[in-house]
Formats: structure tokens, C-alpha cells, sequence
């Protein structure tokens, strides 16, 4: 069983929600990365989200933006984030942890090195934004040949017939994009998302994760209520623009807390 | 008999539909609608008849005789787009893809636009059509092409300026992308290059394909045969693949795409991904050469003109490339600014920047051949955005 589904089963058998938080790797610095992420998992996260930085993040506001800015002049790479992961390991074997960014970076170390690196490190699974279920069968087979969970995002515009395809392609967890817009931006609209995900759970047998616009505890708690996991990206990352490398990991673990508390309020 | 791309939107390894998901739909119905328009006897009269009476089609072939004469070998033809209505090509497409956005049933339509030529173009066809729209422009490309900003303003136009990454062409798009995800419902993206996700590389191709079927005609009503080579600068690509592709199984015209070389494809700071070997990767919703790290972010690339500042290339032409139906060279800036000077001097014509890399490519191979060979350029816009430019290179303060 991989991490991700005993996590899940963990839960669910707790009748608990997932917190799955997500961060760049490399924001705002390399050296932070591996000890904001233990201090997400022992303040509540379930999985974590880790971002690879890319030049050209087509889908993420400007908060994702900059972080991805911060990161690469950093000197961040999707190797230094296959590293951090490994380092993290060695003394976290139990959360789940998800590479979420963009193709290229992956497309230009080769697919069938980087399912291998990911296997040996301890990546549980792996996001591509602008790889749809049509591009994904070379990455999807090296993903499969090392355990390694692809997972699929659906989104507000995703009809039945592409939710049967993902559904049978998603492994790990399906994430779906609570809105039409990029990461950061808009307000949640919880009525859309209730409309929405009967017709998800229909096809989609893994546990629903749902981010895009979700920045606080209310916001949390309404939408865990709805479904399996909570995304929190873009509030996460802007705690840690407001924050220095002093007080970050203080000021993180705080809102870890205070959505954990939402999310099991639910 | 050449086809591509085939039903999934590939030609050989390169182009797809690399978009996130909330636009996966978009882009679908987009192939949906474009396939059922693009045979349309209505679709296909309207848009003629917009060429003819609005663009001012078919643009004239003109023989630079004087530069060729100069240059003493080959003679050098000109296919001038530069005398289309807005001074460019990009026109012709705007049209194409308006009249779609119209059918579909969208009022607001957005752009991203390097050296402004087709966000002029794309404001011109929003006033034509009353449509709402919304142009993105990198900061340094405001900059360096201001009075292409005002004409889009003129037009009514909303010029939104990019001040994220390079603050180029490629941060525009990606800029248009995040509005196009944010209002799928309510907006069309004119894109304007013959690249970007399935349908648009095979839909930009086949309206900018006017360039070529025209000049198939005029050609052999001029000198009474086709041209021995046909040349375009390729950024995105769109004019390039306009003039290539009536040509591609016309197996005795060579076909040559100049790319931007910016300081010397050697010094690493050019714009050209196919003459640098750039290796395939994935931006802007296809599987393109891309001037990227080993790292796989993209570079800042580097060229005198806005147009062809761009670290990607439309899929058909990286596939051109591995067929070996066609050959990419890169002229350097100052070889392009060389070419200009010429033009305008020796033909009383003001050529873009962009298009001034095809010109310099043509005087660089025409000396070397006889005088009977034909050389036929796309002129794919004229230059007077870019006396700025020039002015400032030639020391000089307007």
C-alpha cells in the first residue's frame, strides 16, 4: 500500500478529513525547506504539497509567482527538490509527500530518471499542471513502473466524459480546482463545489482533495465537510513572504494548527 | 503528401495540448468549432471577403531590384505583407480567429502581443467586430514599441502591462493565459502565433496560409515559375509557416526559416531554438526546442526586435526541421539592423525588425548565386514602430 492510500484509509477510518498544505521548495530559502515540512507534519498536515519552481507558472497567481522567483534565484532546482525530499526522509518516513509544478523541469531530466529518483528519495506522487491525462502516458508509465501516484486535477469546466479518463488513470488522490482562475485568486464558491463533486464521486473512486481559494479556518472547515482533503496553498505562501527565516517555521506551524483544528471541526 | 498535424494535435513528437485542466474544455471546443468553420462556405466567404475589402489582400509581390542588382546574384522578391491594413500579417489571422470568437458566441477577446503588431491587430478586428479587448504586453516591450501601445489604446483597446519575468513576449502569454483560465466562459484568446496548444499552431497556419497561396500565383504570373527558395524570420513562427506551407510539397523550392541570433547563437544570448539545437521541452500549451538551462526553466532570450524575443518556436516548424523539408539559420542583430538601412535606403521601403532577419538572410546566400535564381522574402510588417528602436541604436533622439 502506498503512503498516500494508508493515509487516506488512516483517516477514513478515523472519520477525519485530509490537510494536505503546500509549499515551494526553495521559498524563502533551500535551507528552510526540509524544517518547514517537518513543522507542517507534526502541526496536522496529512500530505504534503511540495511546489518544483518554474520560470513560467502559467496557472499560479502572484503570490505562487513569487515564490517560484524567490526560489529559482535561490538556485533551487527540480534536483535540489528531489534532494530536499531525501533529506526529509531520513527522519520522516510516514507523510506523504507530492511534487506538484510544471512539465519542463521533468521533460529536460527525463522521465525514467526522474520515476527513479523520485522512487529512491520518497516522492509518493507526482502533479503536473499543464500535463493533461491525453500528454501524460510516458510519464504515467514511468510514474507506474515506481510506484509512484499521478494526480490528476479536475476542474469546475472538466465534463463526465474526461472525469471517466482521469478516473481511471489517478492514483493516490484526485485534487479538484475549486474554481475557474489560478491559485491564489477569487473566493470559493462552496455551493459550486457541492454541486459538483456528486458528479466527481460517481467516477472517482479515490478520496476528492479540494484546493483553489480556501484561506481560513471558516473556508476549512466548510469545505472539508464536503470532501476527503483540503489544498492550502496560496495562504500558506504568503505566510511565508510576511515572515523572515527567523520566525517562518513560528509563524507556518501556527496557521498548520489553526486549519487542522478547521478541517477536523468539520 | 504532407499532413499534419495528425487528429491529436501532433506533429511527430512535437505540439499536444500541455494546458491545465480548467482549459482543457476551452481549447477542445475551440478544435470543435474551428473544424466546423474552417470548411464553411458562409466562414469561408466572410473571411475572404474581409482579406480582400478590409486587410486589402492580396498584397503585392514586389522585385527589389535595385538591392539586388547591388548584391549582384540572386534577385530578391518581396512578398508584402507590409501593406496590409495595421502593417503587418498578423492581420490576416486576428481576422480568422475574430470572426470565430463571433460565432462562438464571445464578446470579450484577449491577446498577448511582443512588438505590438498583433495586438494592434487584435484591437483593430475587436472595434471592426465590437468586441470587448484586453491586450497583454510585457514592460520592456512597452518600452521599446510605445507607439504601438497608443495605437492599440486608440483603438479602444486595454493594454495591460507584464512585469513578471523577462517582461517580454513570453511573460505576456503567460499573462493571457491566466486571464483566458480566469474567464473561460466569457472570453476567446486570439493568439497570435502559430504555436500554443492544439488547435492553434494547425488553425494560425491555415489562416495565415494566404500568404502563400498567394504568392504561388503571383510568382509564376511575375518570372513564370515558383520562386528557387522562400524565406521568413521565425519567432513564434506565423508568417514563416504562412509562406512554408503552400510550398512544402513543392519539392524544388527551398524553404528557409531565419531565426533571431541576437548577439551570436554562440554567446548564448539569441532567440533561436532551432538553430542553437535547443533541446524539446514544454511552454505555452506545446512540445517545443526551447532555449532552456539544463535545469529545464527558460532563458531570457535575447533579440533587437520585440516580435521574435521568444524562447519557444511553433511545433510544424521544429518538425519541418526533423523532416529536413526545411533549414533554420539565425542573423544576428546587427546583420538584421545592416538589411534595414539597405532597404530603406536602396528600395524606399521601412521594413520591420522582425523581418528585417529575412532580408539580412536573403543578402547574405544571394551574392553567392547566379543571377537567374529567385529569392522570394516575406515582408511580414513594415517598420515604422521601430524607428524608435533604430533611432536609439543610431545614437540618435527623436
Amino acid at each position: 500500500m502506498s503512503r498516500i492510500q494508508g493515509t487516506f484509509e488512516k483517516l477514513k477510518q478515523q472519520q477525519r478529513r485530509a490537510l494536505i498544505p503546500f509549499f515551494t521548495a526553495g521559498d524563502p530559502s533551500p535551507s528552510v525547506t526540509v524544517p518547514l515540512m517537518h513543522a507542517l507534519a507534526s502541526s496536522g498536515a496529512d500530505v504534503i504539497e511540495l511546489g518544483v519552481p518554474f520560470s513560467d507558472p502559467m496557472a499560479d497567481g502572484p503570490t505562487i509567482q513569487r515564490a517560484s522567483e524567490r526560489a529559482l534565484k535561490q538556485g533551487m532546482s527540480l534536483r535540489g527538490v528531489l534532494d530536499l525530499v531525501a533529506e526529509f526522509r531520513r527522519t520522516n518516513d510516514a507523510t506523504p509527500v507530492v511534487l506538484m509544478g510544471y512539465g519542463n523541469p521533468i521533460e529536460a531530466m527525463g522521465w525514467a530518471k526522474f520515476a527513479q529518483r523520485c522512487a529512491d528519495v520518497g516522492v509518493d506522487g507526482v502533479l503536473t499542471v499543464d500535463f493533461p491525462p491525453e500528454e501524460s502516458s510516458e510519464a504515467f508509465e514511468h510514474l507506474q513502473r515506481h510506484g509512484i501516484d499521478p494526480i490528476f486535477l479536475l476542474a469546475p469546466t472538466t465534463e463526465e466524459a474526461r472525469i471517466r479518463q482521469v478516473a481511471k488513470l489517478a492514483r493516490g488522490y484526485v485534487y479538484y480546482v475549486s474554481l475557474k482562475g489560478v491559485t491564489g485568486s477569487g473566493s470559493i464558491d462552496l455551493s459550486a463545489i457541492e454541486q459538483k463533486l456528486p458528479q466527481l464521486r460517481q467516477h472517482i473512486k479515490l478520496p476528492i482533495g479540494v484546493g483553489f481559494g480556501i484561506r481560513d479556518a471558516a473556508t476549512a472547515t466548510a469545505v472539508a465537510r464536503l470532501c476527503d482533503g483540503v489544498v492550502v496553498g496560496s495562504r500558506i505562501v504568503q505566510e511565508i513572504e510576511n515572515s523572515n527565516e527567523a520566525n517562518v517555521i513560528d509563524h507556518v506551524s501556527a496557521l498548520i494548527k489553526e486549519l487542522r483544528l478547521a478541517v477536523d471541526q468539520a | 503528401m504532407y499532413d499534419y498535424p495528425d487528429i491529436t494535435g501532433h506533429f511527430g513528437q512535437f505540439g499536444g495540448i500541455y494546458m491545465a485542466e480548467t482549459l482543457i474544455p476551452a481549447v477542445e471546443e475551440l478544435r470543435v468549432q474551428y473544424l466546423r468553420y474552417r470548411d464553411d462556405p458562409e466562414f469561408k466567404a466572410e473571411f475572404a471577403y474581409e482579406l480582400k475589402h478590409y486587410v486589402g489582400r492580396p498584397s503585392p509581390i514586389y522585385h527589389a531590384k535595385n538591392w539586388s542588382d547591388r548584391l549582384g546574384g540572386a534577385q530578391i522578391y518581396l512578398k508584402r505583407e507590409d501593406l496590409n491594413h495595421t502593417g503587418a500579417h498578423k492581420i490576416n489571422n486576428a481576422i480568422g480567429q475574430a470572426l470565430l470568437a463571433r460565432r462562438m458566441g464571445k464578446k470579450r477577446v484577449i491577446a498577448e502581443t511582443g512588438a505590438g503588431m498583433h495586438g494592434v491587430a487584435t484591437a483593430t478586428v475587436a472595434a471592426r467586430y465590437g468586441m470587448e479587448c484586453i491586450v497583454y504586453m510585457g514592460a520592456e516591450d512597452i518600452q521599446r514599441q510605445s507607439p504601438n501601445v497608443y495605437r492599440m489604446k486608440l483603438l479602444g483597446a486595454t493594454v495591460v502591462p507584464v512585469t513578471s519575468g523577462s517582461r517580454t513576449l513570453k511573460d505576456a502569454c503567460n499573462e493571457a493565459i491566466r486571464d483566458w483560465v480566469t474567464n473561460v466562459e466569457s472570453t476567446f484568446y486570439i493568439f497570435g502565433t502559430a504555436a500554443g496548444p492544439h488547435p492553434y499552431p494547425m488553425m494560425v497556419r491555415d489562416f495565415q496560409c494566404v500568404i502563400g497561396n498567394e504568392a504561388k500565383i503571383q510568382m509564376p504570373e511575375m518570372i513564370g515559375r515558383q520562386p528557387d527558395a522562400v524565406i521568413a524570420c521565425v519567432g513564434g513562427g506565423s508568417n514563416a509557416i504562412g509562406l512554408f506551407y503552400p510550398y512544402i510539397d513543392v519539392p524544388d523550392v527551398q524553404i528557409i526559416g531565419v531565426e533571431a541570433g541576437g548577439h551570436g547563437v554562440e554567446s548564448g544570448m539569441h532567440a533561436a531554438p532551432l538553430t542553437a539545437n535547443c533541446p524539446v521541452g514544454v511552454l505555452h500549451g506545446n512540445k517545443v526546442n526551447l532555449v532552456q538551462d539544463e535545469n529545464g526553466q527558460i532563458k531570457e532570450t535575447h533579440s533587437i526586435s520585440a516580435g521574435l524575443d521568444y524562447p519557444g518556436v511553433g511545433p510544424e516548424h521544429c518538425w519541418l526541421k526533423d523532416i529536413g523539408r526545411a533549414q533554420y539559420v539565425a542573423i544576428n542583430d546587427d546583420e538584421a539592423m545592416s538589411a534595414f538601412h539597405d532597404l530603406c535606403r536602396f528600395e524606399g521601403i521601412i521594413p520591420a525588425l522582425e523581418s528585417s532577419h529575412a532580408l539580412a538572410h536573403a543578402a547574405k546566400i544571394a551574392p553567392g548565386m547566379s543571377k537567374d535564381k529567385v529569392l522570394l522574402v516575406n515582408l511580414s510588417g513594415r517598420g515604422d514602430k521601430d524607428i524608435n528602436t533604430v533611432a536609439r541604436l543610431s545614437g540618435i533622439t527623436l
